[in-house]
């Protein structure tokens, strides 16, 4: 295997990782650097649940190349959480029961948060657009769009105290 | 000792409330280990070779170039399946569907399999395989299968269920009938009758984990898997039969499950895997791409349905009759059965009949899909009723309220009714305010019934009291959306602790006796009856082990609310013992404190829905939009209603999404087209609005609790209550699910000349 | 397989050039990845171009604009003087897949994909979109209607690929518009699309441009149902000529996103429907 050597950041950390260069970054992310949050459900990019940022822009690991993150910053769900505590999407998919099954909810997540940051009060339509790049089998989305109105209202609060 | 299985109205602490589960923090910090989540030292990767052929004769499959390729540890083929099925027919299909032995069945169909170092090895080593195909012909439409002529897919089928028995091939494996009275003397009563005949195309459960398993099985025939199943224990059983194991010598795991609807109840590919893992001697992980899911694993049947009712001007139905071919795949099921039974389970009828046919075509063995069978049988049934009411100048709900089963009625396929919720539900239906909404232009309301049997099977359960009263529960039933917190709730419940003193794991085949598939809606009311008894019989224990405390005879002690009391006025002096004292004090009184069950979970309540749904149809392009949605389902007792809910609202979505735009595309060639989510077209967020739920709560006299299974109604209505909403939107029936754009707007322009 | 990403054009294009075997440009890879993971495609060379500054580069006036050729979509849509100028432009190009392949797929990679569907095809010829060719002999600039030949076709030599993608100055009373249909809201592929840009003069149209996608092997402009906008105020029997116009153009095939009949049928819907968006964008009033 002719490997290239990547640096990159993950989830705030430094890394560096070898791989072919055909590999996508989702298998590095799972494979390589153990992040089994991001899920693969398709691996052409049209179920979102290995949804990631670069450079703070939401994507799907499946649709990157391992090689392409050279130097370049990586988020996955594993580093939502802050300081030891849950993201309020993560505390609001809880309790809003807005998963059944859960392999969804990692990608569902990130791109959740994603969108919060672009935009924090976004309306229902815009949050089934917003979110239309993820797939639930489960729950008919509904419980998971309360959960991101809600969340979405606990942010706007917190940002303005 | 047997526990008490009949429902009693007892008032409720926890049950009914909605806690946070258990499992939710591990689910959101992407901690969770699902099917493709766990690596083991060594472990090589496996890749399935699959037939790019609808039909054909396998004369040849050259290995050799691929065996050198480096990296390479195992291949296998059909030869490398012994037969240890000793004459099981249905065990030679699963054998079969794993692997194609002389003869590729379907595209898709796996031909071989290799196990390597890495992916990309085994990428390279598929395409060094060389199999030499004859092909065949093939037929993938159901009536076209059934028709003269049409190519035979096993010789060996013979019509079941016919007499006299056929004595030629034929690509009908079954024939079944239900019913009861006479409807001719029932029609020739009828004022009005219509009949109609009704499609259905091929879905997929759409799971958004594939199959996977990592799989060890060395040459001493002991061995570990780790798989995404519904069914561990019949995993277990299934791949023990089929590789020649000791049941008791292999191990499996159930991952956390993304996903199932019925298709993880079968085995695809983990028998592939534990042989390959046997050749190497080393561990092999398997996991499917979304294509191979598609191409290879679960589909439901397509259907072609006739339905015909008949009813005097009074409302009253006289007679009723279906014909249901449903497809099963390659293999036989017995998907037209279910359609039989259940096409018209809602309903009080005096002469009924439904005949259905399980028909072999060239696509993928068929498996369970959310109440399977019975959407399709209820598209056509629910839309006759729909076209019966028009005709007799009745109100839909009205004209089905006159006809609905009730206690005491007759099933049509056998079974007297106790107390059944579909008079409730549309009841609910006619009372909703979602009946008073106005309706604008090209915009249309349907409601339709639908019915599920729900299944309770072999249940075993362990509960564990920690030394601090904690208390560790071990179920092995699958959680497949939440069952977890439902089944904490009632342990802490029957204890008397709080919620979250209970921990609930789901067991491998090591740690329990064997427990059915999580299928037939069970998890929750099974494994939730046996863990009213396994926390019951812990009761005992604490009681005994207080009365020692105490040195009073046991039967002076009762349990309430989370501690022992020990009754009558020589006892006054005595203060209660919580349960956390007792346990403090369990390794001088005895050793550990445990409950165990193990039960039959007889008598699943049935379960009855009624759906109501408002769309817009643009009637130039045919687009279908779903404006509202209402569930209105029996759950017996709703343990979790946040999970409840969850189920009705995603079975509504997933109907929505078969009714409106899901379906295997095959072409000519009997290829399938679209193995992909983006042709494969599941509803996404911006297709859906939210899902409204009501949930009746008529006790199941079979369940302490009166839980009755919730998980697969849902899916049963929304094909007809949307055929009806549209065919009411645009004034014409609609006859073929799905409902896709060019279907609807061939229907207008047909209808209109 | 080797994967470079070179800093500027000219390393770009001397990579691409020596390439002896199968080589590809990597922009979102949307659509490349999709094929090699497919199974497709295995190629030699892999070049990523956006660490190229000139093609990661947006510049938006009135007297042009410059999309670079690994300008993802999004960048398109978070330009509110762009949608402003050209709506139709940007609402193609955000119609391509989700907010993650929004984050990843170019205009560049949707037009040299050459599929007959893609979403910005139709509204960037409609708009008068030319194409900076880059290549081993030097730069020309291209009507983005000569780039696609066929279904996975393009005119692009060897060693050649598209830096970036020129939109014209655009006139006052100006508006366009692109309307794709799909069986579902979004994560869909074009069954059929229309692309309208017109200029109005004195309340009437007085250019129009009418392409429609996914009708037949690449999109295709529609001069005849431009012809019947032009000159009115998109009354009801300029619409129909239109709409007759667009029908008659089409060249569809059955499959399994659609059949030739609905094609035909809807195209013509979504030209009419195009129009009267793009009018009313215009300044239009009937």
């Amino acid at each position: 295997m002719n490997g290239v050597t990547v640096s990159t950041t993950v989830n705030g950390d430094a890394v560096q990782f070898v791989c072919p260069p055909s590999e996508s970054l989702l298998d590095v992310l799972r494979n390589r650097l153990n992040l089994t949050g991001v899920k693969e459900g398709c691996g052409t990019g049209d179920c979102g649940a290995c949804s990631i940022t670069l450079d703070g822009r939401l994507v799907c690991a499946c649709l990157v190349l391992g090689a392409e993150a050279e130097g370049r910053e990586v988020g996955t769900v594993e580093g939502m959480s802050e300081n030891g505590e849950l993201h309020p999407l993560q505390v609001q998919f809880i309790e809003n029961a807005a998963l059944q099954c859960g392999i969804c909810t990692p990608g569902f997540l990130v791109a959740a948060k994603a969108l919060l940051e672009r935009n924090p009060n976004p309306t229902e339509e815009e949050i089934r657009y917003g979110l239309a790049g993820n797939l639930c089998r489960c729950t008919g989305y509904d419980k998971i769009v309360r959960a991101v109105q809600a969340a979405a209202k606990i942010m706007r609060k917190g940002r303005k105290s | 000792m047997p526990y008490e299985t009949a429902y009693t109205n007892q008032g409720f602490n926890l049950v009914g409330s909605r806690v946070n589960r258990p499992d939710g923090i591990d689910k959101v910090t992407g901690r969770a280990k699902y099917g493709a989540d766990v690596n083991a030292a060594g472990q090589l990767v496996a890749k399935v070779l699959r037939s790019p052929h609808a039909h054909a004769l396998i004369k040849k499959i050259d290995t050799s170039k691929a065996a050198k390729l480096p990296g390479v540890k195992a291949i296998v083929t059909g030869d490398d399946f012994p037969d240890h099925t000793g004459g099981n027919r249905s065990m030679m299909d699963i054998l079969e569907n794993c692997m194609a032995r002389g003869r590729a069945l379907y595209d898709g169909h796996a031909v071989a399999a290799v196990a390597a170092i890495d992916g990309e090895t085994a990428d390279k080593a598929l395409k060094l395989i060389k199999v030499t195909y004859k092909k065949l012909p093939h037929v993938t439409d159901v009536d076209a299968a059934m028709a003269e002529g049409a190519p035979i897919i096993h010789d060996w089928v013979r019509t079941a269920g016919v007499q006299p028995a056929p004595t030629t091939a034929s690509n009908v494996a079954q024939r079944s009938e239900f019913g009861h009275g006479d409807v001719e003397a029932g029609f020739a009563q009828a004022d009005i009758v219509v009949e109609k005949t009704f499609k259905t195309e091929q879905t997929h459960q759409g799971y958004i984990e594939p199959h996977a398993c990592l799989a060890q099985l060395g040459p001493d025939g002991s061995g570990e898997l780790w798989v995404t199943t519904q069914g561990h224990f019949t995993f277990r059983n299934v791949c023990s039969t089929l590789l020649g194991l000791d049941v008791a010598k292999l191990k499996v795991t159930s991952s956390e499950i993304g996903g199932g609807f019925g298709g993880k109840t079968h085995v695809w590919t983990e028998p592939v895997a534990l042989q390959l893992s046997r050749k190497a001697n080393r561990p092999v992980k398997l996991v499917m791409t979304r294509d191979e899911v598609f191409r290879a694993s679960g589909p439901t049947s397509s259907t072609s349905i006739d339905v015909k009712i008949g009813a005097k001007k009074n409302g009253r139905i006289t007679a009723a009759t279906a014909e249901l071919r449903y497809q099963s795949g390659a293999f036989p099921g017995m998907w037209a059965m279910f359609g039989a039974m259940t096409s018209f389970a809602c309903y009080d009828l005096k002469n009924v009949k439904s005949v259905g046919y399980d028909v072999l075509v060239n696509r993928p063995k068929v498996a369970a899909y959310r109440a399977p069978s019975a959407p399709m049988a209820a598209f056509g049934v629910e839309s006759v009723m729909d076209m019966l009411a028009a005709e007799l100048g009745m109100d839909a709900v009205e004209f089905r309220i006159k006809n609905a089963a009730k206690k005491g009625t007759k099933a049509s396929y056998g079974p007297i009714y106790g107390p059944i919720g579909i008079g409730p539900t549309l009841q609910a239906v006619k009372d909703h305010p979602h009946m008073k909404r106005r309706l604008g232009k090209n915009q249309g309301r349907g409601m339709a019934c639908g019915f599920w049997f729900n299944f309770g099977g072999q249940t075993c359960t362990d509960l564990n009291i920690g030394v601090d009263g904690s208390v560790n529960l071990t179920v092995g039933t699958v959680d497949v959306g939440g069952s977890r917190a439902s089944l904490a709730l009632i342990a802490a419940e029957e204890l008397g602790i709080d919620y979250d003193q209970v921990r609930v794991t789901i067991g491998d085949t090591n740690s329990l006796g064997h427990n059915d598939t999580t299928e037939g809606s069970r998890g929750t009311f099974s494994s939730g009856m046996a863990t009213i008894f396994a926390a019951r019989n812990a009761i005992e224990v604490l009681k005994q082990r207080a009365a020692a405390t105490w040195d009073i005879p046991v039967d002076q002690v009762v349990w309430e609310a989370g501690e022992a009391r020990a009754k009558g006025k020589q006892n006054s002096n005595l203060p209660p013992l919580t349960l956390k004292e007792i346990a403090a004090k369990s390794p001088r009184t005895g050793g550990p404190i445990a409950g165990h069950n193990e039960v039959v979970a007889d008598g699943a309540g049935v379960s009855f829905a009624s759906h109501l749904v408002d769309v817009e149809v643009d009637p130039e392009t045919g687009s279908t939009r779903v404006l509202r949605y209402t569930v209105i389902q029996d759950a017996g007792k709703a343990i979790h209603p946040d999970y409840v809910e969850g189920q009705f609202q995603g079975g509504a979505a997933q109907g929505i999404g078969w009714a409106l735009n899901e379906e295997y595309i095959y072409g000519d060639d009997g290829c399938l087209q679209n193995p992909g989510f983006l042709d494969y077209r599941i509803p996404v967020c911006s297709d859906l609005p939210f899902i409204d739920t009501q949930i009746l709560e008529i006790p199941n006299p079979n369940h302490p609790y009166g839980v009755r299974g919730v998980g697969e109604t849902s899916i049963v209505p929304p094909l007809a209550a949307i055929g009806n909403a549209v065919s009411n939107a645009v004034g014409v029936r609609m006859n073929h699910v799905p409902m896709s754009p060019p279907r609807i707007l061939k229907a207008i322009e047909d209808a209109a000349g | 397989m080797r994967f470079e990403s070179p800093t500027t054009t000219k390393a770009a294009v001397s990579l691409l050039a020596a390439e002896k075997g199968v080589s590809h440009v990597l922009a979102g890879g949307t659509d490349l990845l999709v094929r090699m993971k497919m199974g497709a495609i295995e190629p030699d060379l892999v070049v990523d171009v956006k660490r190229i500054d000139t093609m990661a580069a947006l510049t938006v006036a009135a007297s042009g604009v410059h999309i670079g050729g690994a300008v993802p979509a999004a960048e398109l849509g978070e330009s509110e003087k762009l949608r402003t100028l050209w709506p139709g432009v940007v609402e193609a190009a955000n119609l391509i897949g989700s907010d993650q392949i929004q984050g990843r797929c170019t205009v560049v990679g949707n037009l040299c994909n050459a599929s007959p569907a893609a979403d910005s095809v139709p509204a960037l010829i409609a708009a008068g979109a030319k194409a900076l060719v880059i290549g081993p002999n030097g730069k020309r600039r291209v009507s983005v209607d000569k780039i696609v030949l066929g279904p996975g076709r393009t005119s692009l030599g060897h060693g050649e690929f598209i830096e970036a993608i020129v939109l014209p100055a655009r006139a006052p009373k100006s508006g366009d518009a692109y309307l794709r249909f799909t069986p579902r809201t979004e994560m869909d592929i074009a069954v059929v699309s229309a692309a309208v840009n017109l200029t109005l003069a004195r309340g009437v149209v007085k250019t129009a441009k009418v392409v429609l996608g996914a009708v037949a092997p690449t999109a295709i402009s529609v001069p005849a149902a431009a012809r019947a906008l032009i000159g009115t105020k998109l009354d009801d029997a300029a619409l129909e000529k239109m709409a007759k116009a667009c029908r008659a153009a089409c060249n569809p095939i059955d499959d399994k996103r659609g059949t030739v009949e609905y094609r035909t049928k809807v195209a013509g819907v979504l030209g009419r429907r195009a129009a009267l968006l793009a009018f009313e964008r215009a300044g239009g009033r009937k």
